[in-house]
């Protein structure tokens, strides 16, 4: 008995919602193995992190608040994937939208106050913008590697950032950091720790999925992601929309930044690079970039990092563990991409 | 192979078909694109199972479920792409992905070897050659070799002869003859009557996934053959409006592309007219230029000396936008790579170039119940076999993937269409239908530049014809006033004293 991989006639619908699906479980069970081998009880400590992300009310609305930024640079990035332009970058551009607001509310003196936190906001997504339209400008004129650059880009955002807070934009007073932003200018709770950044982020993926499913661009950039050739010969200019895509990408991991730093830290300081931008990335390929399913792929992975929180405190895991569950999701997924197109079938007998 | 069914969603692609091979045969495979030729044989070499139907190869029962399956009962395929690694040698080539390969190969023996089969058979081909440097009919034989090195003895040939010269020809035809000496066998999957007729010793034909016939070749007529294949009389010439130019539509004025990397240009000084109303074909072996020519005209290369204009204006190195608005459509000649996107649907694909205009989009938004309808349109327009408007472009068969790519060019028409080798591949149906729409056109008012390498193609639908020779043109001739022989003379790049444009 044998077993072998054969072509489907076409691509199986079903297949696309079943895979990541089964791939969670599967990595829920390598999990339990990284688990059990650190000496714990792998159902143990499923339970706490359940209890960590969901257990009451407080700890649900933590979960959502850290899908937020997670769900927005899933978003981001997503939109460059679609031209299989592999923006790694949102990380740097995520963090440039935190200095950007920052920029704002600190120095901006001129902004009446009440203005301060919509231009704030802009002027991050602007900064993430440009950010990321850096590797897409290269890549479209000088066909330089996008992988490289927007990696390599994102250490010097960190870099920069932390020198503001720790020299330059530093608080006369206190910690590290620089001063905390006008009360006026943080963005208001909706529930709890929620904070009115889910009305951005819900209001993204809607925007997102019409420009992406409904429009001529949205068309255009589906064409040159599957076959940049032909859509070249039908008159659509590869190069235009690298740059505009990254733009766009850059934007919304920048407003990522600058609504969790109005939100959260209300000023820029340590911990600004919390790696939103890298956990971005499976998101954006666990929901086959589509914005809506990101919703769902987004809170899970902050259900995680939430999760292992508690793991620290019950099981005394590091808090480590809860990137590693969140990478684990990922490798089940690309392995099992292949049955799209493919499927198993069990040989019983080798008749030669 | 017994009674073997296979079902593609919404087509059946082989109903009940039956095939016996013997040793030192060669069997032509007929049959229209989208016939099941392709599908039969790739259920023969595991890239398919058949949903019902069993295959038996030497008497025996045979499983197969992949490539590696076949090539172990000794069936090798030579698909129409071919399957080599271009800045690998002869020899890496040919072994490459053998199981018994030791880790570290002894390329010496393998060298030998490969020279003793190549002395063999005829196949002449240095094993320490770079693939990309050999010719197309240089690397068929790298194929053949590779199978035989595998110790195959049913060879596939899907379309060996599309991509080959006349020349290159009779020489697989003598490889061919040596192997079946030596008792192996040939599948010939074709649609070239005069090679059914030459090659084969039995030839079966193919229709809508049926056998047709099948009988021995010295018993049937190409005329037979092209009847059974399609299922009614061909026209072998078509109808058409007299030939009555309007003005210059296009209009290629000393037009040079050069070449970074050679030592004389792509194009060199070409001019050419075309006017409505008018079809102008270039003649030429592949490689002469015809390509970086429409390339060119859709600005998909930049043009260094010289100007291109379409009805008058100047349309020089314009973006592949401007020249599309100005009315220009195009059918590239690499199909797969450059016309369609694979992955995306046929109503998709179909709209294009036209998903920029009123009929598909409100403002900026597509509008999906303006597709739904534009789609359906021209697949029953243009006869597109498919199961609805949803599947993806690149299951269907390459017959109606052209039908496709066919349908928006000649929908999106401004004016000027390009065809670059619009009947490549395809069989007598939709090669007629082809050329047919392009008459069409003409009588339409378009001006059309049909880009060929089968000579009788365009003495059938051209008015005039400029033949190309190393990226200049040779001479322009009215169809009616030239003949093959001055044409075939031109192509191998004899000077002639006349020259009228």
């Amino acid at each position: 008995m044998r077993i072998a991989l054969e072509k489907r006639d076409s691509k199986s619908r079903k297949m696309a919602v079943i895979i990541p699906l089964a791939s969670f479980v599967i990595s829920l069970i390598l999990g339990a193995l990284v688990l059990a081998a650190s000496r714990s009880n792998p159902l143990q400590a499923y339970q706490a992190m359940f209890n960590g992300a969901f257990g009451n009310a407080r700890r649900f609305q933590y979960t959502i608040v850290e899908a937020l930024p997670l769900l927005m640079c899933g978003l981001g990035v997503g939109i460059a994937f679609r031209l299989k332009f592999w923006n790694i970058g949102a990380e740097g551009q995520y963090v440039w939208g935190a200095i950007g607001i920052t920029w704002v509310m600190q120095f901006w003196k001129f902004v009446p106050i009440p203005m301060l936190l919509p231009i704030g906001l802009l002027v991050g997504m602007i900064l993430g913008a440009l950010w990321a339209g850096v590797p897409g400008f290269l890549k479209a004129q000088w066909s330089v590697d996008e992988t490289l650059t927007t990696l390599m880009l994102n250490y010097v955002a960190i870099g920069l950032a932390e020198y503001l807070y720790i020299n330059a934009w530093k608080a006369p007073f206190g910690n590290m950091g620089t001063p905390e932003f006008p009360r006026e200018t943080w963005l208001p709770p909706v529930w709890g720790k929620v904070h009115s950044g889910i009305y951005i982020a819900l209001a993204l993926v809607v925007i997102l999925y019409f420009l992406l499913y409904k429009t001529r661009w949205g068309f255009e950039l589906n064409m040159i992601g599957k076959n940049p050739r032909a859509a070249r010969y039908q008159g659509v200019s590869i190069k235009k929309n690298i740059v505009i895509a990254m733009l766009l990408s850059g934007a919304i991991c920048g407003l990522a930044g600058s609504v969790n730093t109005a939100a959260i830290a209300h000023r820029l300081t340590r911990g600004v690079d919390g790696g939103y931008g890298f956990t971005g990335i499976i998101i954006a390929w666990m929901s086959g970039l589509n914005p809506f399913a990101s919703i769902l792929v987004a809170f899970v992975m902050a259900a995680l990092t939430t999760g292992a929180d508690a793991l620290q405190i019950a099981m005394r895991l590091p808090e480590s563990m809860g990137e590693v569950l969140q990478g684990l999701v990922l490798i089940p997924l690309l392995a099992g991409s292949i049955f799209v197109e493919h499927r198993l079938v069990i040989i019983k007998k080798e008749a030669v | 192979m017994e009674h073997i069914t296979k079902h593609f969603p919404g087509v059946l692609a082989n109903d009940d078909v039956s095939l016996e091979l013997y040793p030192g045969q060669v069997l032509a495979l007929l049959g229209e694109n989208g016939a099941g030729k392709s599908t039969l044989m790739n259920m023969l070499v595991g890239l398919y199972r058949p949903d019902s139907g069993s295959i038996y190869i030497r008497g025996e029962l045979a499983e197969i479920h992949s490539p590696q399956d076949s090539m172990a009962l000794g069936v090798g395929m030579i698909h129409q792409e071919f399957k080599l690694v271009g800045n690998m040698t002869v020899a890496e080539n040919i072994v490459l992905g053998l199981k018994e390969l030791s880790f570290v190969p002894n390329m010496d023996e393998i060298r030998s070897r490969i020279r003793e089969l190549s002395k063999r058979y005829g196949l002449q081909v240095d094993p320490n050659a770079v693939i990309h440097n050999l010719s197309v009919g240089e690397q068929q034989r790298v194929e053949i070799l590779k199978l035989v090195y595998r110790g195959a003895d049913i060879l596939i040939l899907d379309e060996p002869t599309a991509v080959l010269t006349p020349g290159e020809s009779r020489d697989l035809n003598e490889i061919l003859k040596i192997m079946l000496s030596e008792g192996k066998s040939a599948i010939f999957i074709t649609h070239k009557m005069d090679e059914v007729i030459e090659f084969s010793h039995k030839v079966q034909v193919l229709r809508r996934g049926k056998t047709v016939n099948t009988c021995d070749t010295t018993t049937v007529t190409p005329k037979d053959l092209a009847n059974m294949m399609v299922g009614r009389d061909v026209l072998f010439s078509l109808d058409r409006c007299p030939y009555n130019p309007g003005g210059v539509k296009l209009k290629i004025d000393h037009v040079t592309v050069s070449n970074p990397l050679g030592n004389r240009p792509y194009l060199d000084d070409v001019s050419l007219e075309v006017h409505r109303g008018e079809i102008v074909g270039i003649a030429g072996v592949a490689g002469n230029g015809q390509t970086q020519l429409t390339d060119a005209i859709t600005g998909l290369v930049p043009i260094s000396a010289g100007t291109i204009q379409i009805d008058g204006r100047n349309m020089t190195n314009a973006t592949p936008l401007q020249i599309i608005r100005a009315g220009v459509s195009h059918i590239p000649a690499d199909r797969g790579a450059n016309g369609i996107v694979g992955d995306m649907s046929v109503g998709d694909n179909l709209a294009m170039k036209k998903y920029r205009t009123k009929e598909i989009s409100k403002g900026m938004v597509i509008k999906r119940s303006f597709l739904r309808a534009f789609a359906d349109k021209l697949i029953q327009a243009f006869v597109i076999k498919t199961p609805d408007q949803d599947t993806c472009v690149k299951f269907l068969s390459g017959g109606n993937i052209q039908k496709t790519i066919l349908a928006r060019e000649i929908d999106s028409c401004g004016g000027v269409l390009i065809a670059v080798y619009p009947s490549r591949g395809l069989d007598v149906g939709a090669t007629e239908a082809v050329r047919q729409n392009l008459i069409l056109q003409r009588d339409k008012g378009n001006a059309i530049l049909l880009i060929s390498e089968e000579l009788d193609e365009l003495q059938m639908v051209a008015d005039k014809i400029a033949v190309m020779f190393e990226g200049r043109i040779m001479g322009i001739r009215n169809v009616k006033e030239t003949n093959t022989e001055e044409l075939g003379l031109m192509m191998a790049g004899h000077t002639e004293a006349r020259r009228d444009a």
